[in-house]
């Protein structure tokens, strides 16, 4: 190993831990708001990655229908939540509009624009337009119900709904992966280093969404609220924040961060149904470096993943996941150690 | 007494039933979800394009989703023996699922014809016959067209799974005989986001030929990874590779690269005088006429393949036994044990009672990446 191979694994390392940071963030700020540990977090990776591919070849991606299905489900469930509890015809109207227009409307948009080949950035904007809606009826449908459940229910409510989401992506992309064409084929060279335009993408990027996330949840009166849902359920309900208004906007913003790294990871690698699966179980364990509570950590911890990661695929290939996956151990131990607190329950 | 009428009842409805078991019934297991889904889905394609009847016997297919997942393929061999009576089972495609259902297949006596290429220990075999191509006969083909170029050393870069460890070991054999040697081995998994660090590692060692072993789309971001890192020597591919998504995923990073196949995918590039030709353009025919062009495939081929086997062996086995019976499906097995030299859509097949992969050496086809097209390579 000498300076130019470690500048090279470097590189790599930090690329991919940018793109583990993103998905950390997001698991995160899940877990804070919701308490939901976000396993499925990865799959709007795939589903971001896929769309935008069926988009390149001028079909109509897999995700319109599979976004309408879930609007209908969703309108179905708020239909019935009405009734329940006895609400007013026009109360319900307005709800299930209230859910169901964006979604519809969006997904139209798509099925028009998919065979009309417009430029790469346009059909990108698209698929942010058209995976970010997941986020939130995921939430109406999986979570919303169980919102005040403990977090292990959270817990395996989540693995059902990765399971679901698998099985559903196979059924609307089918099994071939994807590569995606970058966005910016421009090549750098600096030093031992080739620099493609993709890479300082996937970085500034990065970048972009955490100062956006900063200023979303320091600034903005509805970030703030967020923060206060995080902090205390009951105090910030009281304060006249929705919790459900809160959950379905959080997991909207997870939903969007999972699109936009599918973007970023789409043209370096070739992208599966099911790829975002392992992905998204990176950036859980940074997530889980930061004891899924701080952001500043999550990001060192994805960078360190990342750099883990490629380090040792150069060493020991054949042992490469269980590097990454078994340096969580120690981690969970000094963080147990350091603050030990009692089971929630 | 009611109880007594019940079972009478019962016995004859079972009776009733039992004509039904004088028809071929054959179990078919194949992922149709999961990883290796895109290896099962096609087969499936290719076992509705199968007839009604094999030699004047009605045939029952039952085909079951095994979801890539081991545990549910050896209950769906169960359930084969156990409640359809199967006088045969297919499948799986999926390697780690075919090899447990192998043992399913030698306690209950009856012939898994297995659509991938399982390595069982001696003498676990004795059920058990494989469609595809052992990864020893891929490697001989490969190994074969190496030698012509003078390749001396060899990188390799294979799944983290059984393929890649077949792979591996067989082309270390392969290679040993002929004087080549492998001088780097690389691991990575089909969901890795980069394989920068292998392809580094491997650069460095700056071999000969670079032989890649991977599957289907996942076989060219390595590829890519290799051509990234300005590595300019021969690329390999191996026969689970040989699809349109090569093309499809690396673009151009994937010209000029050498890819193993059977021949069942490439019927029109084989010269008049190869035995399979025949067979492999019928194949490609018909499967493209259901499913539109440039669909084929060679997961479809095996199940092709399967029909040509049972085509071959019901008639000899039904002179011995009925269908559903136990010595109908060991005269199954002796009939394709003694079914001598046949031609499959995927080469020369020669089972006999001590070889169970069949596949005579000259089946594998070296094929070059030109134009976004196959080509022969020679």
């Amino acid at each position: 190993m000498d300076f130019s191979i470690a500048s090279i694994l470097t590189l790599d390392g930090v690329t991919n831990g940018a793109v583990y940071a993103l998905l950390a963030l997001a698991t995160v700020l899940v877990f804070a708001v919701t308490r939901v540990i976000y396993i499925p977090q990865g799959e709007y990776v795939a589903f971001g990655a896929l769309t935008l591919a069926m988009l390149q070849q001028g079909k109509v991606p897999g995700t319109v229908w599979f976004l309408l299905a879930m609007t209908v489900a969703a309108a179905i469930a708020e239909v019935v939540h009405g009734v329940r509890h006895h609400q007013a015809a026009n109360r319900i109207a307005k709800t299930v509009l209230g859910t169901s227009a964006y979604p519809v409307a969006v997904a139209a948009l798509v099925w028009w624009a998919a065979p009309q080949n417009f430029p790469l950035l346009v059909q990108a904007g698209l698929t942010l337009a058209l995976v970010t809606p997941f986020g939130g009826l995921i939430y109406r449908l999986a979570y919303q119900s169980l919102a005040d459940a403990s977090v292990l229910v959270l817990l395996i409510v989540s693995v059902g709904v990765h399971f679901a989401l698998t099985g559903l992506g196979l059924f609307f992309f089918g099994a071939e992966g994807f590569r995606n064409p970058s966005f910016w084929d421009e090549r750098f060279t600096v030093g031992p280093l080739t620099l493609n335009g993709q890479t300082l993408i996937i970085f500034m990027a990065s970048v972009a969404m955490i100062i956006g996330l900063w200023l979303f949840f320091e600034r903005s009166l509805y970030g703030k609220a967020l923060r206060a849902t995080a902090i205390n359920r009951l105090g910030a309900r009281l304060m006249g924040i929705s919790t459900d208004g809160a959950g379905r906007a959080t997991f909207t913003v997870a939903a969007f961060i999972g699109a936009l790294s599918g973007l970023l990871i789409g043209p370096t690698t070739t992208i599966f149904y099911d790829s975002g699966f392992l992905i998204g179980l990176k950036g859980f364990v940074a997530a889980v470096f930061a004891g899924l509570s701080s952001y500043p950590q999550a990001l060192l911890g994805a960078l360190c993943v990342g750099l883990l990661e490629s380090f040792g695929s150069f060493w020991a290939s054949a042992f490469k996941e269980v590097i990454v996956f078994s340096s969580i151990v120690p981690v969970l131990l000094w963080r147990s150690l350091r603050d030990p607190h009692g089971e929630e329950h | 007494m009611k109880l007594i009428k019940t079972l009478v009842a019962a016995a004859a409805a079972l009776l009733a039933a039992a004509p039904a078991l004088a028809d071929i019934t054959i179990g078919v297991t194949l992922p149709m979800t999961g990883p290796a889904s895109g290896l099962g889905i096609p087969m499936q394609n290719q076992f509705k394009l199968w007839p009604a009847t094999i030699a004047g016997e009605k045939v029952n297919l039952i085909v079951l989703d095994d979801a890539t997942d081991p545990t549910k393929g050896v209950q769906n061999a169960r359930r084969f023996v156990t409640e359809d009576k199967v006088d045969i089972i297919i499948g799986s495609a999926a390697t780690p699922v075919a090899i447990p259902i192998a043992d399913v297949a030698a306690e209950a006596g009856t012939v898994q014809l297995a659509a991938s290429p399982i390595g069982l220990p001696p003498g676990k075999d004795a059920w058990t016959f494989r469609l595809p191509q052992s990864n020893d006969v891929m490697a001989h083909a490969m190994v074969g067209l190496m030698k012509k170029q003078g390749v001396k050393t060899i990188g390799f870069l294979g799944y983290t799974d059984a393929y890649g460890e077949q792979w591996l070991k067989a082309i270390t054999t392969e290679a040993e005989k002929n004087g080549i040697k492998v001088v780097a081995t690389e691991r990575f998994a089909r969901s890795d986001t980069s394989v920068t660090a292998q392809a580094l590692k491997l650069s460095a060692a700056n071999p000969d030929a670079m032989l890649i072993v991977a599957s289907g789309s996942g076989a060219a971001m390595p590829h890519k990874a290799i051509v990234e890192r300005g590595y300019k020597g021969k690329i390999y591919q191996t026969h689970a590779a040989a699809t349109r998504d090569l093309m499809r995923v690396g673009g151009k990073d994937v010209e000029g690269s050498f890819v193993v196949s059977g021949p069942a995918v490439v019927g029109e590039l084989l010269p008049d005088a190869h035995p399979s030709k025949k067979v492999a353009m019928d194949f490609v025919a018909k499967y493209e006429k259901a499913y539109g062009a440039g669909s084929r495939n060679q997961f479809a081929g095996h199940a092709y393949d399967a029909l040509i086997v049972m085509e071959k062996v019901v008639p000899v086995a039904l002179k011995k036994a009925k269908p559903g019976t136990k010595e109908f499906r060991a005269a199954l097995k002796d009939a394709i044990e003694g079914m001598g030299r046949t031609v499959f859509a995927h080469g020369i097949m020669n089972w006999t009672k001590d070889d169970h992969w069949g596949y005579t050496p000259e089946t594998g086809v070296m094929l070059k990446v030109v134009n976004a097209d196959w080509a022969l390579a020679n």
